[in-house]
Parts: structure tokens; C-alpha cells; sequence
């Protein structure tokens, strides 16, 4: 059920090879960069469900342990207390990663996030913020998750003004964008694709740094299509992209790593170089974040496109199980996607 | 029922000891052996019996009457100057309730909202906080505020959203906030301040600090669902943090028996293992000490306390509403008459001599001139610039909000005319 490059595994190496490096999957990565940021910071505290014990996919592991009860702990089953909970500290100067356990369980405390978080500082003109909160949940498709564990849910909080939206493809960009994140004044929401945590393997520097939030990252060049994804989606476009170039066509494949706020300059200077775009997201169709892309390219870039901009993504109806290798846009699907867009 | 307990020693223990050991095995008087400690003591009964309360409803705790006099023996309320700081307070909030009232009424502000009948909730509660102890509120406990020294030149600049508003005219009236004062900032969604409360308490108790957060909330409030989680955490993470619902009989038309039906929010507390108490909410004093005690066994205890203090809310809910058409014009006379909290220490005072005629018109008319001119002069205040409008989504704002502002600017020179605030 699983597509063809997950099944093969994703391995890739994002970083140059040096001293210093470690090989690490992102579930690691994920753990290094909160064990960094609890430790250097006193007044920082990471909490959820069954967090304590080293969470579901463990990313917390071993961290309760080493910062002690007070610092790592459960909280009772209520997004909605958790999040505000979150709120409470950060006002108080602390600075929180707040765990969501699956993105698809964030709803609850949708209002506590736009209503709250998003217009603390906003509504207080800067006299109070809740720039220490970072709310972590793994998202998108794991290959069984069906309709409540496989949604991706960027889209819902990006038209929130006030939200910043962060998503890695890889280890070497989960634990970069996490401080990066953390060392933010902004409330972050950090998602994360849960196929990767133990399929997205790299080498990752043992010492700390920063991935810049709002910088795209053109994952590899070409000069006959822009493709933008995310996630997951990331390594799904390098597999197309590589079956696309024995068609003879070169694809520039960008990882947006930044949801809010984006890359316009990356991105538009990507499109007017090629000419052609595709937008591609495991969320469905309608309003997910390629329709923003989309619309703000072609605004953009109007005089500079050869073709429409297409978006390969889920389809509108909830994330079947049975189904799932026809509703993800799959490596197929992207590819014939660049032959609609070539021969436009 | 007397039993045993075998602790069992398990490898993970040290590493996530509870107050309760979930997996400490427990022995009945039968000699059975349960598992797991579900509630504290396992006991058994051979009689079925389905319980909708745990008792009668529990009474309001009281110290002074109707009549103004003291019927408690271990309360005896307060000193002269206390009294004289109760009464100033609160007939300074009432006074500036009045006016303000009357100001949206004239269109010199848009909206407002009013305290009558809930002055003792607010001056009584706040006096027995350290000023250092972080609140939040709901909206209709500006009495607060004011008791810890917020000009009310800085409330009506908040009401027309001026240049001298703090906040920088973006939210309705009444939005208070104010770093200063540790009161953070309204917000209009119901009930959302309850877990953002446990949270603030929470970093209080890890810190040992002589520090409570108190939350202030209404009946209608606590029905929200923000309610269940903030007294669950505050009470299962041992959160400094007081809970206090205002309990004044209606959520805009909506009144208390149909807002719930246990006994009211005292016993949903108790159902979180929370301790509560119940107040007569028109009677300072007892607001006063409920609150003082709170304070005690919360930083005492490392825990959460909750006040249901019954009230009346004597005024519309707000400028929007008109409660003639939901309640008769003699409940709320009789009731301001009955239980008006002002006239209750008013005529505890009057019998000792502590607050005259002259006191009472001193104060009145020096509020009244200081609300006068401060409408005055916020009037004629200019408003902040249109350019704070993309300011404070962000630390920083983004390129693409620097953008937008460009274009507001942009549009707003062009087309001056058509719009009332000036570039």
C-alpha cells in the first residue's frame, strides 16, 4: 500500500558530508533538537499525551529522565486544556513545546489556537505575547492511517494571521527548523510527517543550528518545471523528477520547509525561470495551501507562465484506507502531471 | 472497610512516581487482590445506589447580613481604614459604571459592559491578593483592575481605542489589560482564560513562589468546555491557581437553572478533588476571607482552590442587551434593594461611624469628575496610526505584511475623502 519510494525507504543525505556528523532518522533528530532546547534554557518545559513515557513514536524518549518530572510531563486526554495550558506558561515566561499527538486531533483546540494564541500578541499591541510556544503534531499519510491518522492540516492554520507553520522533510531539517522554531518569538506549529520519523534517514551535525523559517529550499535544479511540495511530498517529487529527466525533461524540485510565512522570492524567481509550476500536497484539493500558492504565483509571475499552474493533491473526500495508493499524489500521478504541463 | 496494601515494586518506578501509584496492588477484606488503586481506597458495597449529589446543596459561606450586621464569630470582618478602602472602591467602580453607561448611550462609546450588584466580587477578592498574583478575567472584573491602581484615564482611552490606549485601539471596549497591574488581557472568546490560568499557576508551584493566578469566570462561562480541562490540570499537575466563578444568575438571558443542572459550579469542583467553598458574593467581608483563605491552602497545598461566589448581576449584560425583556423590572429592584452589596457595607459602616454622608459624596463626585474628564479629553485624542495596523501579528512583521501596509497607505491617501480616520 505503501507508494513505491517509501516502501524502498528515503534515505537520503542533505547535509555535506564533514566531521561532526551523525547518521540519525528524524524521530532522533526531533528528540536531539527538544533535548537542546530544554537544556538550555531552565524555564522550557515539553508536555502532551503519554508524553512522559517517551511519546507514541518515542520522539520524547528519554528526555523526562533527564529534565526531570516537573519539566516532561502528561497531561490529562484535552487538546483544548493543553494548548491554553501552553498559553498559561508562556505569559508566565516560560517557554513550551506543546505535543498534539496526531495533527488529526488538533480541532479541539482550533479556537485556543486562532482565538488565543494567534491574537495574544495582537490584541495586547506586544505588552503580553506567547512567543515561546511551539505546538509539535505528527501529520500526513503513514501508509494505514486512514481518516484520523493521516490528515495533514497546514491549510486550516495558515489563513490564521499570527500562526507560523513549519514542516521537515528530513532529519537534518527537523532538528534545525525545531530551534529555529523554538528560538522564535512567535508561536510555531511544527508539523510532522509521522512515514518519516523512522523512514527519513541523514546525516545531522551534532552541534546546534538553525534551518531560517521562511526559506525555501530547491532540493534540486532544473529548468522546465517548478515543483513545490512539502513533507513527504518531497521525496515523491525527486522520484518523479528523476523518471521525468529519462523523458528528457529537467525538473526544479523546492521544498517550501516554510508553510507560513513562504519563500515568494525562491519560489517566483523559481517560476519565472521556468516558465511552468506544479503545487503538490497530500491534503485535499480545495482551499489546501497549493491554492494560495497558486493564486499568489500566477499574480506573480502571470507574464513569465507557459502553461496553468497544476496541483496534484489529495482528492476531496476524507483519507480513505482502502484507497490511499489512489488518493495520495503519488510519483505516477506527479508524473504525468509534468507531461500535462510540458505539453501544454 | 479496612484494607491492605502490597506495594509492589516495579523497575519504572522511580522514574514516574505519581501521588498515586496506578499499579500498587490493593487488597480487600476478602482477601481479593486488585491491580490497579482506582480512586484511592477500592472499597466495596453490596448496595446499589445511584447518586445525582453527594449531599443537600451547600450552603453560602456569610459573614455579613442583609442588614449589615456580622453573624459570624471566627470572621469579624475588617478595620476602619479596610472598610473605607472596601467602600471607596466600590462606589468609585459603581460610579464609573454609571457614567460610562450613559457615554455609550450618548454614541461617545461604542460598547460597555457594567458591575452593578458585583462590586463586593471584585473589591473583596482583589484586596486579598498580593499584587503580584496574576489574573485572569472574563470581562466583567474591570473592579479589579481598578482596585490595583489602573487610571481610569487608561480605561476610557481603551474604550474609544486612543493613542493612549495601551492596546492600540484593537479590541472592543472594556478589553482591558495591563502588564503593570499583572491582568491579562480580555479576550471576548467565553472561558478560554480557565486553562491558560492552570497553566500561569502551574509555573508558580514549580517555582515555590508566594504566587497564586486567579481566574475569574461566570456561570455561563464554567459551562464552556475550556472549564473541564482547567480544573482537571490545575488539579492533577498541582497548579497554584484560584478559581473563582461569579456565579451572578444569568449568561446574557440565559438563567442559572437552565444553565445547569447540579449544584452548581461549587460541586464541579469537588468532582475534580478540588477545594471549594461557596459565598455569599454580595458580602465583602466574606469575599474577602474566602479568597485571603484560598490563597493560604493553595500555595499551602501546591493546589488549585475554587470560590463560587453568588452574586446578582444587578445591570444588563451589556450595552447590546436589554434585560426588561427577559426579567421583571421588580426582580432586579428587589434584589439591588435586598443584596446590593454597597448598601450591605454601607450600613455596617454607617452603625460605627465609619463612613458618612460627606465620605460618600466626596467620592462620588470626585469619580465623577475624574471619569468627566477623562471622556473629555480622549474625545479629542488622536488615534494611532493606520501603520500599527500590520504591528504585533508578529514580533516582526513579514515581508508580505509590510507589503499589505504599503498598499493600505497607498489606498488611503488616495482616496482620503471616503474614509473617516485621516493617514
Amino acid at each position: 500500500m505503501l507508494s513505491r519510494s517509501l516502501r524502498t525507504g528515503v534515505r537520503y543525505c542533505s547535509a555535506a558530508a564533514s566531521n561532526g556528523l551523525v547518521e540519525m532518522n528524524m524521530c532522533t533528530a526531533i528528540n536531539e533538537g527538544m533535548k537542546e532546547a530544554l537544556a538550555s534554557n531552565k524555564k522550557s518545559v515539553l508536555f502532551g499525551e503519554d508524553v512522559a513515557f517517551g511519546g507514541v513514536f518515542r520522539c520524547a524518549a528519554g528526555l523526562r529522565e533527564e529534565f526531570g518530572d516537573d519539566r516532561v510531563f502528561n497531561t490529562p486526554v484535552n487538546e483544548q486544556g493543553l494548548i491554553a495550558f501552553g498559553v498559561g506558561l508562556c505569559i508566565a515566561g516560560y517557554d513550551v513545546i506543546a505535543e498534539i499527538q496526531f495533527a488529526d486531533y488538533i480541532f479541539p483546540a482550533f479556537d485556543q489556537i486562532v482565538n488565543e494564541v494567534a491574537k495574544y500578541r495582537y490584541r495586547a499591541a506586544s505588552n503580553w505575547d506567547v512567543g515561546g510556544l511551539v505546538i509539535r503534531a505528527p501529520c500526513s499519510a503513514v501508509g494505514h492511517g486512514s481518516m484520523y491518522h493521516s490528515q495533514s492540516v497546514e491549510s486550516y492554520f495558515a489563513h490564521c494571521p499570527g500562526l507560523t507553520i513549519v514542516v521537515p522533510r528530513g532529519p537534518y531539517q527537523a532538528k534545525g527548523l525545531m530551534r529555529a522554531a523554538v528560538k522564535k518569538r512567535d508561536p510555531v506549529l511544527f508539523f510532522e510527517p509521522k512515514v518519516l520519523y523512522r523512514n527519513a534517514v541523514g546525516m545531522v551535525p551534532e552541534e546546534p543550528y538553525e534551518i531560517e523559517i521562511g526559506k525555501a529550499d530547491i532540493v534540486r535544479e532544473g529548468t522546465d518545471i517548478t515543483m513545490i511540495g512539502w513533507g513527504t511530498q518531497v521525496q515523491r517529487m525527486i522520484d518523479a523528477a528523476t523518471e521525468a529527466e529519462k523523458f528528457g525533461y529537467s525538473i526544479e524540485v523546492i521544498d517550501l520547509q516554510s508553510i507560513v510565512p513562504w519563500d515568494v522570492e525562491t519560489v517566483t524567481a523559481s517560476v519565472k525561470k521556468t516558465g511552468r509550476c506544479i503545487i503538490t500536497h497530500e491534503a485535499p484539493i480545495t482551499n489546501g495551501f497549493g491554492a494560495e500558492l497558486s493564486s499568489s504565483i500566477q499574480e506573480r509571475c502571470f507574464l513569465h507562465l507557459e502553461a496553468p499552474i497544476q496541483r496534484v493533491c489529495g482528492y476531496d473526500t476524507h483519507f480513505p484506507l482502502a484507497f490511499e495508493e489512489f488518493y495520495l499524489p503519488s510519483v505516477p500521478r506527479l508524473v504525468e502531471s509534468i507531461e500535462k504541463t510540458m505539453k501544454f | 472497610m479496612s484494607f491492605m496494601r502490597r506495594a509492589v515494586s516495579r523497575s519504572a518506578r522511580g522514574a514516574f512516581a505519581q501521588r498515586r501509584w496506578a499499579t500498587e496492588q490493593v487488597e480487600g477484606p476478602d482477601g481479593e487482590v486488585w491491580n490497579i488503586d482506582f480512586t484511592g481506597h477500592n472499597s466495596l458495597t453490596d448496595e446499589m445506589e445511584f447518586k445525582a449529589s453527594m449531599g443537600s446543596p451547600e450552603p453560602l459561606f456569610r459573614v455579613l447580613n442583609q442588614k449589615g450586621e456580622l453573624v459570624s464569630e471566627e470572621h469579624t470582618g475588617l478595620d476602619k481604614e479596610e472598610c473605607r478602602i472596601m467602600m471607596t472602591n466600590m462606589v468609585r467602580q459603581s460610579v464609573i459604571d454609571g457614567i460610562l453607561y450613559e457615554a455609550q448611550r450618548q454614541g461617545r462609546i461604542s460598547f460597555y459592559m457594567t458591575h452593578f450588584g458585583e462590586e463586593a466580587t471584585q473589591v473583596g477578592s482583589a484586596m486579598a491578593l498580593k499584587p503580584e498574583d496574576m489574573v485572569y478575567a472574563q470581562y466583567r472584573e474591570a473592579g479589579v483592575l481598578l482596585y490595583r491602581g489602573y487610571p481610569i484615564n487608561s480605561m476610557v482611552a481603551q474604550c474609544i481605542g486612543t493613542k493612549e490606549d495601551t492596546g492600540k485601539g484593537r479590541q472592543m471596549p472594556i478589553h482591558y489589560g495591563s502588564v503593570e497591574h499583572n491582568y491579562q488581557t480580555i479576550s471576548s472568546p467565553l472561558g478560554t482564560q480557565l486553562p491558560q490560568a492552570a497553566g500561569a499557576g502551574y509555573t508558580m508551584r514549580v517555582e515555590g513562589k508566594d504566587q497564586v493566578c486567579i481566574c475569574y469566570f461566570g456561570d455561563g462561562a464554567a459551562s464552556e468546555g475550556d472549564f473541564h480541562p482547567a480544573l482537571n490540570f490545575a488539579a492533577t499537575l498541582k497548579c497554584q491557581t484560584l478559581f473563582f466563578c461569579r456565579n451572578n444568575g444569568y449568561a446574557i438571558s440565559t438563567p442559572a437553572v437552565d444553565q445547569y443542572a447540579g449544584d452548581g459550579i461549587y460541586a464541579r469542583g469537588v468532582g475534580y478533588g478540588i477545594r471549594s467553598v461557596r459565598v455569599d458574593g454580595n458580602d465583602v467581608f466574606a469575599v474577602y476571607a474566602a479568597t485571603k483563605k484560598a490563597r493560604e491552602l493553595s500555595i499551602e497545598h501546591q493546589a488549585p482552590v475554587l470560590i463560587e461566589a453568588m452574586t446578582y448581576r444587578g445591570g444588563h449584560h451589556s450595552t447590546s442587551d436589554d434585560s426588561t425583556r427577559y426579567r421583571s423590572k421588580n426582580e432586579v429592584d428587589d434584589w439591588l434593594a435586598s443584596s446590593n452589596p454597597i448598601k450591605r457595607l454601607h450600613k455596617f459602616m454607617d452603625a460605627k461611624g465609619w463612613w458618612s454622608k460627606e465620605d460618600d459624596k466626596a467620592i462620588r463626585e470626585v469619580t465623577r469628575k475624574e471619569v468627566v474628564s477623562s471622556l473629555n479629553k480622549q474625545e479629542k485624542m488622536d488615534f494611532w496610526p493606520v501603520e500599527e495596523l500590520i504591528e504585533d501579528v508578529f514580533e516582526k512583521p513579514t515581508e508580505e505584511l509590510i507589503r499589505q501596509r504599503d498598499e493600505v497607505l497607498r489606498h488611503q491617501k488616495a482616496f482620503a475623502e471616503e474614509y473617516a480616520k485621516k493617514a
